[in-house]
């Protein structure tokens, strides 16, 4: 009895089928439910004897029946996904990425640095005084630095205004610095500087980083470790060599250049090393008449300062060897030279990105 | 400056190597950026003598010579020169060797079938001259065989240095040998100064009639003189500093100028017409200078004028008229002191560079007119003859002495660098500082030292700079203290957020055509000296330097351009931080998906703008859309955002489409500016936040659809809705939007937040019927 149920459930080709088995058999008029429905009338003998057979043949069906219904299904859901395949190499819908412009990455580095070293940000007007640009750092009018730097001049707004400059460095800064906050101070001002210059290697605008300290008993040595730290910090770099030299710039007493070594590396001049020199920042104990001009009093306070290219350190630090490409907006290069917008410098995370 | 260091060895006694005087002049401030020695590119080159020479059987103007050089064989060498002949010394040059004059390598070849092994060279040939016309001929004593560059002298370094503008001094080779022999590098020599016999007076007579500009005026004449060629060392010497020689008076000049640091100008007497006086220059006088250009003088300039003309411009150059020529026989020596303020002034405004300006604008030494003009002429009477007057001399140089008061243990304070007294008075002297007690005596040649710190520096430089040793900084104690600014952090937090939104940050000038600021609305601040038109003006906008970047970007191929850039517009005294955003070309390119390239639109702007206020801190949900953000923009499609009309802290919307004309701004552009300094600063919070705990019973939303006026701003009737119950509603979001026959439809979805107790239906009722009324109120109709 049982194995000819057991083979008609097997023999249900679908759900279908199967149902229908499920009614015939286990139905409100089904074959086993009609066994079940039979017991009732049985003598008590008889039903002793027949129901566990019945109950065992209904169990036995209910559980073939799930089973099939199992296979049947599993079967229908292969069959499905057979005709589901996608191909999974089409691309996917396309997202959009920005860039960080090299020199403010540059000039977030340099912020974080300095921040550990305690220096804080300033900032100062791109559109100056001549006072700020040059005489209160020490170039009074016909002075020889003012020939030294190309100015570019703004036409006066009133017949009697002096002519204003754009700041050919970042050195007035200085001045309004100490004018505001006094002493000490120790402050880095990163920005906009602009020269009459325009070839290969130079642009009308680029951008400079000042540093400026005042306390007491500040020397050269402070200068040359701060720059010796920063240096090795920014280029992530033990073996940065500084040399610095005797030079002259009119708001420094004493005044150096600086040069950091250089070495080859995979047929490319990179900063580290001692097997060569190249010109980095100039630098110097601050001129006491400068000191003056910030209102404070020279024979208290000391201190030194530096000036440095941004755009020329992000050029030694990463590679770009165009000066001019850094001011066209060419999204092939910013895409190339920028950086993603995480690349936050972070001390415990490296200041490069 | 460019010297030789035999040159050099004329003022300083020295066993020294280039290479340590190179380093040496590096290490005291005299940088030296290049060293070279002629004679290396000459090694090969010997002394030979012509043994036989023989007509060529092939040409006529060719002949065939033998030449011994030395090296133990016969050399047959096919020669052109004309004065090549049997028995002569010359400069052989072997296969393989560079002939620089000529740009080519020897090699052996048959020159009309006869072969030549080598080449005896001409002056020109070897660079060593102009003469073309033959062959070197050199004394009959040159040794055959011997290297030719050490035989005439040629194997001698040249140096080119720097000098920093405070260091006229160095101007001259006797001052930068001064600085070598104070740090160890030799012994300077005793400078040599002739005694001048004359016994006729002065024949031209000179005044001062500027005296701010011409202090001191010293002169004299030499009579009967011959103004032929200069001597050989001393057109070598010239040559090595890169200048021609000329002739022996122009040579003179100069070469006292490159060697003691003193320009000196020379009159033709016979050009003269009278007197020579040091006068301010007439409005409008010209002179013709030395370098045949015309120059239009103006009075505040310092000029040396005869009764009819101006012949010198002071300081700076001589005057073509009177030069000396050829024909010269008399001449009259000018040696001056040019008020250096006076000279860059006149130098500046002429545009005019040269090199006795280079010295007289950073101030020659003023004691040393009268030995000047005793060497200068000690030189003329030597090499061209002639009878020397007495000397006349008009005014005083300001040969007054600085004395500066200098405590010994600055240069400890200052550079850190211990150096003990004795050492530090010993270099101060050998620079030429005379010292009394604690007393230091500036030199006269040295302007450029004012006090204390300029003490410092000389012994520090003598010293060594790599004597400083690195001190650091003293560290405040505990972690590093935050630095950045409100305004500082507020920018890194936009620019990131940018580049994270997918827009690439440009750097552009900020100075931008007139035309371009024309249309921003003009620039205040105009450059005088631009360095083309197309940099003119200072940008008062972001957005022309944008437009043109998004420009070149397309021309080069690009379908889609998203730049930003941070920083100023330049308005008035105040220079505004600003961002400005420019979307061009694709929003979305084509795709298998979406299908079709998407262009930008001003909701892209929109996006842009309000997630970079977010970022800056802005209270964006309180900002107003002002319709019409200026003539720039497209007047329907473009708004500001602002708590109020007054304070308007971003602009976005499409460009306007006549920029595409006037600026060939790429059509449909969007764009948007953020003015930083118009953004409120939150309140100080401190670190705790709010307290807040999310609501225990779920949101429920009801949606509710309008008909509305066409000029009703959507987001007025959203503000509406979300008043109408402040406390129930949580948001209201608009979700549909589209034109009926009846007018406008929108729809909001609006989310009703229950408190304790879920809403009944009364309740939502009774909302609604509130929002109902708010919306009415705008003209709005809820749809049936």
């Amino acid at each position: 009895m049982s194995d000819a149920l057991l083979d008609r459930i097997a023999a249900a080709n679908d759900l279908q089928e199967l149902d229908s088995v499920r009614v015939a058999l286990l139905g409100k008029s089904g074959e086993i439910t009609a066994k079940l429905k039979s017991l009732g009338s049985m003598e008590p003998e008889t039903r002793a004897s027949e129901a566990p057979k019945i109950h065992a043949l209904r169990e036995q069906v209910t559980a073939a029946i799930g089973d099939r219904k199992a296979a049947l299904e599993a079967a229908d859901l292969e069959r499905k996904l057979a005709t589901e395949k996608i191909d999974l190499s089409l691309p996917a819908p396309e997202s959009v990425s920005g860039t960080v412009h090299p020199v403010s990455q540059v000039m977030d580095e340099l912020a974080e640095i300095f921040a550990d070293l305690g220096f804080s940000v300033a900032e100062g007007p791109e559109i100056e005084t001549q006072w700020y640009n040059f005489t209160a750092l020490n170039m009074p009018e016909n002075h020889p630095a003012r020939a030294m730097q190309d100015t570019f001049y703004l036409e006066p707004r009133t017949p009697d205004e002096e002519p204003y400059v754009l700041r050919t460095h970042t050195s007035p800064v200085q001045i309004r610095a100490g004018k505001d906050r006094g002493a000490p101070t120790y402050l880095i001002a990163p920005g906009r500087v602009y020269r009459s210059d325009s070839d290969a290697t130079h642009t009308p605008m680029f951008h400079q980083v000042e540093g400026f300290v005042i306390d007491k008993g500040i020397t050269l040595g402070h200068l040359k470790w701060t720059l010796e730290t920063f240096l090795k910090a920014f280029f992530e770099r033990d073996d940065v060599v500084l040399r610095m030299r005797p030079s002259y710039f009119p708001f420094t007493e004493p005044s150096a250049e600086v040069d950091v070594g250089w070495s080859m590396e995979k047929g490319r001049r990179v900063v580290g090393g001692q097997e060569g020199w190249m010109e980095v920042l100039g630098s110097g104990m601050v001129h006491p008449r400068v000191i003056a001009n910030c209102g404070l009093d020279p024979d208290e306070w000391q201190g030194f300062a530096f000036g440095c290219g941004i755009d020329r350190l992000a050029m030694l630090k990463y590679g770009m060897d165009d000066l001019r490409a850094f001011f066209d907006g060419d999204i092939r290069w910013l895409k190339h030279y920028g950086f993603g917008a995480l690349d936050v410098p972070t001390l415990s995370g490296g200041v490069s990105a | 400056m460019k010297f030789s260091l035999e040159w050099l060895k004329q003022h300083l006694e020295t066993a020294a190597s280039a290479q340590e005087i190179a380093d040496k002049l590096t290490a005291i401030g005299l940088e030296v950026e290049g060293v070279s020695n002629p004679a290396e590119a000459l090694a090969p080159f010997r002394v030979a003598k012509v043994l036989t020479a023989k007509k060529h059987p092939q040409a006529d103007k060719l002949q065939v010579l033998t030449v011994d050089a030395g090296t133990g064989e016969t050399i047959q060498v096919v020669c052109g020169a004309p004065n090549a002949h049997a028995g002569m010394l010359g400069v052989f040059g072997p296969p393989g060797a560079y002939i620089p004059g000529s740009d080519l390598t020897l090699k052996v070849a048959a020159i009309r079938g006869v072969e030549s092994h080598g080449m005896m060279c001409s002056s020109r040939e070897l660079e060593l001259g102009d003469d073309h016309s033959g062959i070197i001929e050199l004394p009959a004593d040159a040794p055959v065989g011997a290297t030719f560059t050490d035989y005439a002298g040629l194997d001698d370094p040249v140096f080119d240095v720097a000098i920093t503008p405070n260091r006229q001094d160095c101007m001259g080779v006797r001052g930068i040998a001064r600085d070598l022999a104070a740090a160890g590098i030799g012994t300077l020599k005793p400078l040599a100064v002739p005694q001048i016999e004359a016994v006729e007076p002065c024949p031209v007579e000179i005044r001062i009639e500027d005296p701010e500009g011409c202090p001191a005026f010293f002169g004299r004449a030499i009579t009967g003189v011959k103004n032929g060629a200069s001597p050989g060392w001393m057109q070598r010497r010239l040559k090595s500093a890169g200048q021609r020689p000329i002739s022996a008076l122009v040579d003179i000049t100069n070469y006292v100028m490159l060697d003691l640091g003193r320009p000196a100008h020379a009159y033709d007497i016979a050009k003269l017409s009278g007197g020579l006086t040091a006068r301010a220059a007439k409005a409008g006088e010209k002179v013709l200078a030395l370098n045949e250009k015309d120059y239009r003088l103006q009075p505040f300039m310092t000029v040396i004028a005869d009764e009819k003309q101006v012949h010198d411009i002071g300081g700076i150059m001589g005057g073509e008229d009177s030069g000396v020529s050829a024909t010269t026989t008399d001449v009259m020596l000018e040696v001056a002191y040019f008020t250096p303020e006076h000279i860059a002034r006149t130098g500046q405004a002429l545009g005019l560079a040269s090199d006795a300006r280079s010295r007289f604008e950073r101030g020659v030494d003023p004691a040393f007119l009268d030995d000047g003009l005793a060497v200068l002429t000690g030189f003329i009477l030597d090499v061209c003859g002639g009878q020397a007057s007495a000397a006349s001399r008009v005014g005083n140089p300001p040969v007054e002495k600085r004395t500066i008061a200098f405590d010994f243990n600055r240069t400890k304070a200052l550079a850190g660098i211990d150096v003990p007294e004795p050492e530090q008075k010993q270099i101060l002297e050998r620079l030429g500082f005379e010292l009394s007690a604690n007393q230091v005596t500036v030199p006269t040649w040295r302007r450029d030292v004012e006090g204390s710190a300029d003490l410092v520096e000389e012994v520090a430089r003598i010293v060594g700079y790599d004597q400083v040793p690195s001190t650091p900084l003293s560290r405040a104690p505990g972690v590093a203290k935050p630095t950045a600014t409100r305004s500082q952090l507020i920018e890194r937090q936009v620019r990131r957020t940018a580049a994270a939104r997918g827009l690439d940050e440009a750097v552009t000038w900020s100075f931008i055509s007139e035309k371009e600021a024309e249309v921003f609305g003009g620039g205040e601040w105009k450059l005088a000296n631009p360095i083309s038109e197309d940099m003119k003006v200072m940008r008062p906008s972001l957005l022309p330097g944008l437009i043109a970047a998004a420009r070149r970007n397309l021309d080069r191929g690009a379908s889609s351009v998203r730049l930003f850039e941070i920083g100023r517009r330049y308005l008035g005294d105040t220079e505004y931080r600003t961002l400005g955003l420019l979307l061009a070309g694709d929003q979305r390119r084509r795709e298998w998906q979406s299908g079709k390239a998407q262009p930008f639109g001003p909701f892209d702007a929109k996006a842009e703008v309000s997630a970079l206020l977010d970022a800056a801190g802005a209270p964006v949900a309180s900002l107003q859309v002002l319709p019409g953000a200026g003539p720039t923009w497209h007047p329907g499609r473009s708004a500001r955002l602002g708590l109020g009309p007054k304070t308007v802290v971003a602009a976005f919307g499409e460009l306007h489409p006549s920029l595409a004309k006037s600026l060939d701004a790429p059509p449909g552009a969007v764009a948007a500016e953020i003015y930083f300094d118009a953004i409120p600063a939150p309140r100080s919070a401190g670190h705790t936040r709010t307290q807040y705990r999310p609501p225990a019973l779920q949101a429920v939303t009801r949606d509710f659809a309008f008909i509305i006026p066409a000029d009703l701003a959507s987001e007025n009737l959203r503000r509406a809705i979300a008043g109408a119950d402040r406390t129930a509603i949580a948001g209201v979001r608009l979700f549909d939007r589209f034109e009926t026959k009846e007018g406008l439809s929108v729809a909001f979805e609006v989310t009703l937040q229950p408190a304790e107790k879920s809403f009944t239906d009364e309740q939502i009722g009774e909302i609604s019927a509130r929002i109902v009324t708010a919306s009415e109120k705008l003209g709005a109709r809820l749809r049936g």
